[in-house]
């Protein structure tokens, strides 16, 4: 039977009108971000005139006298995410490792679906689960023990010395940590299954006990798609607004304390915006936006680099 | 399934243009800005559509936004609770009046005080909110307070972390009793704190407050009185001590001059009085002086007139502070004399 010709065009027809909505779509989002971006930088432009480079290391913010720097958000931002990371990642690192390789069977879909659970809940509902429930213990509890046993120390105590409040950068850190576990974890056990099960079980017959499998076979295989998970929950980290705006205490001072109030960039917008009265209050807190949007760039652009140099060195290597 | 869907279509087509029939009716209202009257603007607004059918549409953005949206013209009313500057109004073309009074009430969490026990006066509430004075036991405090007893807690101080008319009321009454928070600090919606933490919203600091002890915040008196707070006792300018109340508000409200305050810019704090509750300040309504549509601005004005006469019962059952019976004619004295159509003719007669 004859190629019939005009089906063949058709089809052809379909397929080039099919490219060019996949190609309009992808096009139209780096549009998007492009226009995102542009809109930043004109809404900051009076704030960058006004203050310059020094708007990033001035601590002060002064709404009366229209004096505006962002070195306490800035700082604010990036300390708790630190934090949260430093917390996440070993916990995260467990909840995958029970799940894909210690955990009866019968547990692993619900502790799974638990986990999954835990991604799903809205931020704000953290937000006042740790300001009702969480910082009044952590005040109670926590924080004096910390005062008695820790900020008496040398060099680290006067990160841990303060009110007990309950509320600051560490709980904001604990709640964030807790916020991102699930999506370190989801990802770290989807990788982590995927390791061939003939190279752990030669390793298991070599004699390898379990941490060591993890460490020397799971955790190279599986190395990207690990640090690819914590730069998921690191992201999240450094935008989360609502939970963290609950709990910092939003308060524009630089204290030495990790238990003393502070702010991070996220919350400060979302606390000031509504009512910021005048052009320079507003356009300084629209280049606050600018710079989250460029720490985020970078920390994703340092987690692009890394990935593929790791690519890169493993061909060599083996 | 194909007739049908016809049969959805019409029916849909039918119900939109009903409505849009119905909305023609009468001329509905929109306004935009503060927060803190959304409430009692909200009550207002439905018993005003029961009786007379124009809805009134307002949205709680903020004060810095209704300004900006009034000036632009995209409502036909725009609402502040930090009255503008007389020149402000000038340049823009605005008429501005105050609707509900709002008082501001220190409140403290501190073993052993119950509500209106601790008295305190103006410069030494400045020097905690300055961070000078970190003690409850602070000699300045146990002077105004013979006979209760303070232990050496810190004090955590708490303020608003968002822009508020509140922490304006709140810093402008600090600025007039205390020159050092006039330099230091100074007033405004959002100001740049000495001390303490901050909270979102009353209800921010409202918890942050119940949840730490020995500290010491400020929120409307409705949130105080809602949350059973224990509310702190000022001395007011005349050197009494007064509790927070309906009747301390309006005396503060009645010590206003208000007949001599161009464009009503006047703030209640601080007013002589022996009742006068020092910490109070009035929410404000912006429009337009010359009004290129009439009939909005009119209904506009019959909606504020109707709560004016109707409206004390609904204000007082969420606790707002409704305005003296003199304050209302000058109101309307206003009205007639500023707000003019296109041909310069008074819209309120």
């Amino acid at each position: 039977m004859p190629l019939h010709n005009a089906r063949l065009q058709r089809q052809t027809l379909y397929d080039t009108i099919f490219r060019n909505l996949t190609r309009v779509a992808a096009f139209g989002v780096l549009a998007l971000l492009a226009a995102i971006l542009g809109s930043l930088v004109m809404g900051s432009m009076p704030a960058i005139h006004a203050f310059g480079f020094g708007f990033l290391t001035n601590p002060e913010w002064d709404p009366v006298n229209d004096h505006f720097g962002a070195l306490v958000p800035i700082v604010g931002t990036i300390v708790t995410s630190v934090i949260a990371l430093i917390i996440a990642i070993p916990v995260s690192f467990g909840i995958a490792l029970f799940l894909t390789e210690l955990s009866p069977r019968v547990l692993r879909r619900p502790l799974g679906v638990a986990i999954e659970l835990l991604a799903g809940i809205p931020s704000i509902i953290y937000g006042m689960w740790g300001l009702f429930i969480f910082a009044p213990l952590f005040a109670d509890n926590v924080e004096p023990w910390l005062n008695q046993h820790i900020g008496t120390l040398p060099y680290i105590g006067p990160f841990f010395s303060g009110p007990p409040m309950g509320i600051g950068i560490m709980t904001a850190s604990i709640i964030l940590a807790i916020m991102v576990i699930p999506f370190i974890s989801s990802v770290m056990r989807d990788v982590f299954e995927v390791v061939p099960t003939m190279i752990k079980e030669s390793a298991y017959g070599l004699g390898s006990t379990t941490w060591e499998v993890m460490l020397s076979i799971v955790l190279p295989y599986t190395k990207v798609g690990v640090a690819g998970g914590i730069m998921l929950g690191l992201g999240r980290a450094l935008g989360e607004t609502m939970a963290v705006t609950f709990v910092i205490g939003n308060s524009h001072e630089l204290g030495k304390s990790l238990l003393n109030p502070g702010n991070s960039i996220s919350s400060a917008l979302a606390n000031e915006f509504t009512e910021a009265v005048g052009d320079l209050y507003t356009s300084s807190l629209i280049e606050l936006g600018l710079i989250l949007f460029f720490i985020t760039f970078v920390v994703l652009s340092i987690a692009r680099y890394m990935l593929h140099k790791l690519g890169q060195r493993e061909g060599k290597v083996s | 399934m194909n007739s049908k869907l016809k049969q959805v279509l019409i029916a849909i087509t039918a119900a939109s243009s009903f409505a849009y029939a119905g909305a023609s009716f009468a001329t509905d209202i929109t306004g935009a800005g503060a927060t803190f009257p959304y409430p009692v603007y909200a009550k207002w607004a439905e018993a005003y559509k029961a009786q007379s059918g124009t809805s009134m549409n307002y949205q709680s953005i903020g004060s810095g936004g209704g300004i900006k949206q009034i000036i632009a013209k995209t409502v036909d009313f725009g609402a502040s609770d930090m009255p503008l500057k007389p020149e402000l109004l000038e340049k823009d073309g605005l008429i501005q009046f105050p609707t509900v009074i709002g008082g501001v009430v220190p409140v403290v969490n501190i073993e052993g005080v119950a509500n209106g026990k601790l008295h305190l006066d103006g410069a030494v509430l400045a020097d905690i909110y300055l961070g000078k004075i970190t003690k409850w036991n602070d000699p300045a405090i146990v002077a105004l307070n013979k006979g209760v007893k303070l232990s050496d807690d810190i004090i955590t101080v708490v303020h608003r972390s968002d822009g508020s008319g509140t922490s304006f009321i709140f810093t402008n009454y600090l600025s007039k009793v205390s020159p050092e928070w006039k330099t230091a600090v100074g007033e405004g919606t959002a100001v740049s704190w000495k001390a303490g933490t901050g909270g979102k919203g009353n209800e921010g600091v409202a918890s942050y407050v119940q949840r730490i002890k020995g500290s010491i915040g400020y929120v409307e008196y409705a949130y105080a009185l809602q949350n059973k707070m224990v509310a702190v006792q000022m001395k007011n300018h005349d050197g009494q001590y007064v509790q927070p109340s309906i009747e301390s508000f309006q005396g503060a409200a009645a010590g206003a001059d208000w007949k001599h305050a161009p464009g009503f810019y006047e703030i209640l704090t601080n007013e002589a009085g022996k009742t006068s509750w020092p910490i109070s300040g009035a929410t404000f309504i912006l429009m337009h002086k010359s009004q290129d549509k009439p009939e909005s601005a009119e209904a506009v004005l019959k909606f504020f007139d109707w709560a004016y006469t109707n409206g004390d019962k609904l204000a007082a059952e969420l606790d707002y502070i409704t305005l003296p019976a003199s304050v209302k004619g000058l109101i309307h004295d206003a009205w007639k004399a500023q707000i003019k159509d296109a041909s310069g003719k008074a819209i309120w007669k």
